[in-house]
């Protein structure tokens, strides 16, 4: 199958000798970046700060998410306290993130710290998993993790609670501001996986019924800190 | 302005009325309007077909047919938009493409003629009965008529204009796939049918005469009591008898 | 009349024929429709962004030779491993043979219609794998032992109590009536299968040229678990999928939720780009893109056509469909359901086989305008019946339309046909005519006028 490679690749250049016209808008054409020009025509990400956790308030209350926002990393500490208590949580995983870490440490039941010798029978046993994130994006309410910033790729998805501790400084306009500021701050060396994250797992495949906790989280929390 | 009447052949041949109807509203608003008798079809069964080199005659008539016409004006959307938008399809990269373009450009549906080209909405029209309307396919998504039709028929007096959920929804027709695949299009016109009689309309009012013969088959068929009437019928309610 | 043609005129008859069915599906979509709309509402200018997402898919389409060939450049530096397939075949054949290095076991999978276009699961089993469907969706379509009824709400068509029935024959749990805790009974069932398998197998809505990664967009987290719990990923992937720029998907990602579920973004949209990396705790050790051409590159070679490789497979164009909405996505009998379907069927299986498809619409046009990338679907539908007229005629159409343009390039040979067709109806009606009969079983005929539009005009002053 050596040869699959160049023989598709051949198809397409000899397919593409006939040229199909760019498309044609009825209003102006686009010109440039095609994701610059659409930014004024997508959803709204908020010009100020204000206008951004607006928005996010607004999107996350939407997606039946938990936003919760406290001044400091104690009282995000206090909030998690609270959060286990109320759901009777056991065992929690959590990976080693300034933010993170002093928070779960805090609790009272068995705390599982994820690291390279990673064991996914034992995350399948915890209640919940506590992570950092990459960004939030205002404009559609999605929250970004990362193989890198967030514990791997299990954490935020197998347990059946995901809470995510943020700060205020994190929450970013759009998406297109959002993929830009992750090829800036890695740039050739992206995390193996990045997932935007917008609101607890669901489905709608029975009857076309939504019902939360499909695979994923059931329940999502938001911590803001600032 | 002297009017070029495009009357499809199913008008010509199985209503009739339409097309008086649409005579008697042009003249009522000060044109001259003439009626080319070589007109007879304008192909689009053929090219919906696929039979894209018999349309393409007919398609080549009827530019000669039109020729040196002011307007053409037609009371079907879907026999406009063949003019309108597929003639000009079918004729590209042929000699007479600049001229089926220019065909095109002055060709009219007529709610849009009245509305958009003489920037008129008001008759005079008399009709003391509730309707409902239903936007045909071509006029709604080929020539984006969707207001016209409707300013028209808020200005005709006594008349109640109740709208529909289904009012978007195709009924059906689609010239020979009616007949070709009959089961899918009488399910179709049942959605659109059903819809449009719990409105409890006296008539259901449309510019495409053709979706009218399909929806008013059914509902003639199932014993509903709405009725099918076109546009221009509508308008040239309560216009003195001679124009 | 093909097999094909006469299967589908089978199932699409008698489903049409199904009043209660076609209100359950009806009464699904509803749903939808109403949140389509408010996230629609959000965007500034929805049509300027559909705009904008078609130019983003038109550029990597024709660039497709040059834009895969940075993707896999990229994608291969990040240390995964593409594999290109010319047809179904090979794809089956790779998937099988890196599968049976791997000395796999259990296979998971999430939702990936290219699996079902290449018919993975039956090549799995046939060699001894078990293979399990994550999605809850097509998991359900699994047990049923049916394809997917629509490429993206698979199981729709399937009621309540169904999947109750089906989960104890199936899982011997309890009967239930709650969507919730069905969910919750697929939920336990699959779970540990995760953790056990040693493959997963995902699909791919997007790879990425700029950056060597690929998307997958979900809404359940089982694509998350699958690309993150077994010890090799597999993705499978159209060559059509690639973008050049990461920041496209600023553009399609939210479209492609909001088109095609009515959310402002599906529950997960994920970006792999590579195995587990040093210093990362989990993921796959290794990472496997098969590149699948399978007919692309014919669909590619039809200028006029070549948008429908723009699809980003979000199902509105079915979700508006008169036809799929009446006649349900299993009597379609392809991998890809209503309008999308319709047109590029014939392109990959054969134009002669699946032309029918083409024919079974009324080109209301309804998809063209529910489309976020601007296919141009419902046109394509007639240049398909176009082309395949040239290519296959059928000697009654031909005569057919033959016959009807000999009579109306003559007008008053058309003017006296109509006269005998009108006086003529009455008996006309009583004979089983072809058309006309079919029109006749549903459907009146009003009573023909005694003078046609032409007769009256020369009659009156007009004349
Ligand atoms: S053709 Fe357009 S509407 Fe249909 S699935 Fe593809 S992208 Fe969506």
């Amino acid at each position: 199958m050596a040869n699959a490679r160049s023989e598709i690749l051949s198809r397409i250049r000899e397919a593409l000798k006939v040229v199909a016209p760019k498309p044609h808008f009825k209003s102006e054409p686009i010109g440039g970046s095609v994701a610059q020009n659409a930014k004024p025509w997508l959803p709204d990400g908020g010009a100020t700060v204000a206008a951004r956790l607006a928005l996010l308030t607004e999107n996350l209350a939407k997606l039946k998410a938990n936003l919760i926002r406290v001044p400091d990393a104690v009282a995000a500490q206090q909030v998690l306290q609270g959060i286990a208590r109320d759901k009777n949580w056991k065992k929690v995983a959590y990976h080693s993130h300034p933010l993170v870490a002093p928070a779960v440490e805090a609790l009272t039941c068995e705390k599982w710290e994820v690291t390279s010798s990673f064991n996914k029978q034992k995350l399948e046993g915890c209640d919940a998993g506590v992570t950092s994130c990459e960004a939030i994006v205002a404009q559609l309410g999605s929250i970004l993790v990362s193989s890198a910033s967030s514990g791997g790729r299990s954490l935020s998805i197998l347990p059946h609670v995901h809470v995510v501790i943020a700060t205020v400084d994190q929450v970013t306009a759009d998406l297109e501001g959002c993929f830009s500021d992750m090829l800036g701050r890695h740039g050739q060396k992206l995390p193996s996986m990045l997932s935007f994250i917008t609101g607890p797992s669901r489905t709608g495949d029975i009857e076309r019924i939504l019902v939360l906790g499909a695979h994923g989280p059931k329940e999502l929390y938001v911590i803001l800190v600032g | 302005m002297r009017i070029s009447l495009f009357i499809p052949c199913f008008v010509d041949q199985l209503a009739p009325q339409v097309g008086l109807a649409t005579v008697k509203v042009l003249k009522k608003l000060g044109h001259d309007v003439e009626f080319r008798a070589e007109q007879t079809c304008c192909g689009q069964p053929s090219y919906n077909s696929g039979q894209w080199e018999v349309a393409r005659e007919g398609a080549i008539r009827a530019l000669k047919i039109f020729r040196g016409a002011e307007v053409v004006v037609g009371p079907s959307g879907s026999c406009v938009a063949m003019i309108k938008k597929f003639y000009p399809d079918l004729l590209k990269d042929t000699p007479h493409a600049a001229e089926a373009k220019e065909l095109a450009q002055r060709t009219f549906e007529f709610s849009e003629f009245i509305v958009r080209q003489l920037g008129v909405t008001d008759i005079g029209a008399t009709l003391n009965k509730k309707v409902t309307y239903h936007d045909g396919c071509h006029a709604m998504r080929e020539l984006r008529l969707k207001e016209e039709p409707r300013q028209l028929l808020r200005a005709v007096r006594g008349l109640e204009l109740i709208e529909t959920e289904e009012s978007e929804s195709c009924c059906g027709f689609g010239g020979l796939f009616s007949v070709k695949f009959p089961m899918i299009s009488t399910a179709m016109v049942q959605v659109k049918g059903g819809a449009l009689a719990r409105t409890g309309a006296d008539y259901v009012v449309s510019s495409d005469p053709s979706c009218l013969l399909q929806i008013g088959g059914w509902l003639t068929r199932e014993g509903k009591p709405i009725r099918p009437m076109h546009i221009a019928e509508v308008l040239a309610e309560g216009l003195p008898a001679n124009v | 009349m093909s097999n094909a043609k006469d299967i589908f005129l089978k199932e699409a008859t008698t489903a049409a024929a199904d009043g209660p069915q076609r209100i359950f599906i009806n009464k699904a979509l509803g749903g939808y429709y109403a949140n389509r709309d408010i996230q629609k509402a959000r965007f500034r200018d929805w049509e300027r962004a559909r705009d904008a997402a078609s130019l983003a898919k038109w550029e990597a389409v024709n660039d497709l030779a040059n834009t895969l060939e940075a993707f896999v450049a990229k994608f291969e530096s990040n240390g995964g491993k593409v594999h290109w397939a010319r047809n179904a075949a090979e794809a089956r054949e790779i998937i099988l043979q890196l599968i049976a290095a791997a000395n796999a076991k259990a296979v998971v999978k999430s939702k990936c219609m290219t699996t079902e276009e290449i018919h993975l699961n039956d090549a799995l089993e046939k060699a001894g794998y078990s293979v399990v469907e994550s999605d809850l969706g097509e998991f359900i379509q699994q047990l049923r032992g049916e394809a997917p009824y629509h490429f993206v709400f698979p199981c729709m068509h399937v009621k309540r109590e169904e999947i109750s029935a089906l989960f104890t024959k199936h899982l011997g749990t309890a009967a239930t009536n709650s969507p919730e805790e069905l969910t919750m009974i697929a939920r336990r069932h699959l779970r540990q299968l995760y953790v056990d398998a040693d493959v997963g197998i995902t699909g791919a809505n997007f790879l990425v040229a700029e950056t060597g990664q690929i998307s997958i967009t979900e809404n359940e987290g089982n694509a998350r678990l699958t690309a993150a719990l077994p010890r090799i990923h597999i993705a499978l992937s159209g060559i059509e999928k690639v973008v050049k720029k990461l920041d496209d998907l600023s553009v399609l990602l939210p479209m492609l939720a909001t088109a095609g579920a009515g959310q402002p973004m599906t529950c997960y949209n994920t970006l792999y780009s590579g195995p587990r990396k040093p210093g990362e705790c989990d993921g796959p050790e290794e990472f496997h893109l098969v590149l699948l051409d399978n007919a692309r590159t014919q669909l590619l070679a039809d200028p006029e056509q070549r948008d429908a490789l723009h699809c980003i497979r979000c199902g509105a164009c079915l979700n508006v469909c008169p036809i799929f909405k009446n006649i349900g996505g299993l009597a379609y009998g392809t991998t890809y359901q209503g309008p999308i379907g319709s047109v590029i069927t014939p392109h990959l299986r054969g134009l002669k086989q699946w032309n029918h498809l083409s024919g079974a619409s009324s080109l209301c046009g309804a998809c063209t305008d529910a489309c976020p990338v601007r296919i141009d679907l419902h046109h394509h539908l007639l240049h398909n019946r176009r082309n395949a007229n040239q290519t296959s005629p059928t000697w009654f159409d031909r005569l057919f339309h033959r016959g009807f343009n000999f009579v109306i390039s003559r007008p008053r040979l058309f003017a006296f046909g109509g006269r005998v067709f009108r006086f003529t109806l009455p008996v006309l009606k009583k004979i089983p005519l072809p058309y006309l009969s079919a029109w006749l079983k549903t459907r009146d005929l009003p009573p023909a006028p005694a003078q046609s539009f032409r007769q009256q005009w020369k009659d009156s002053s007009h004349g």
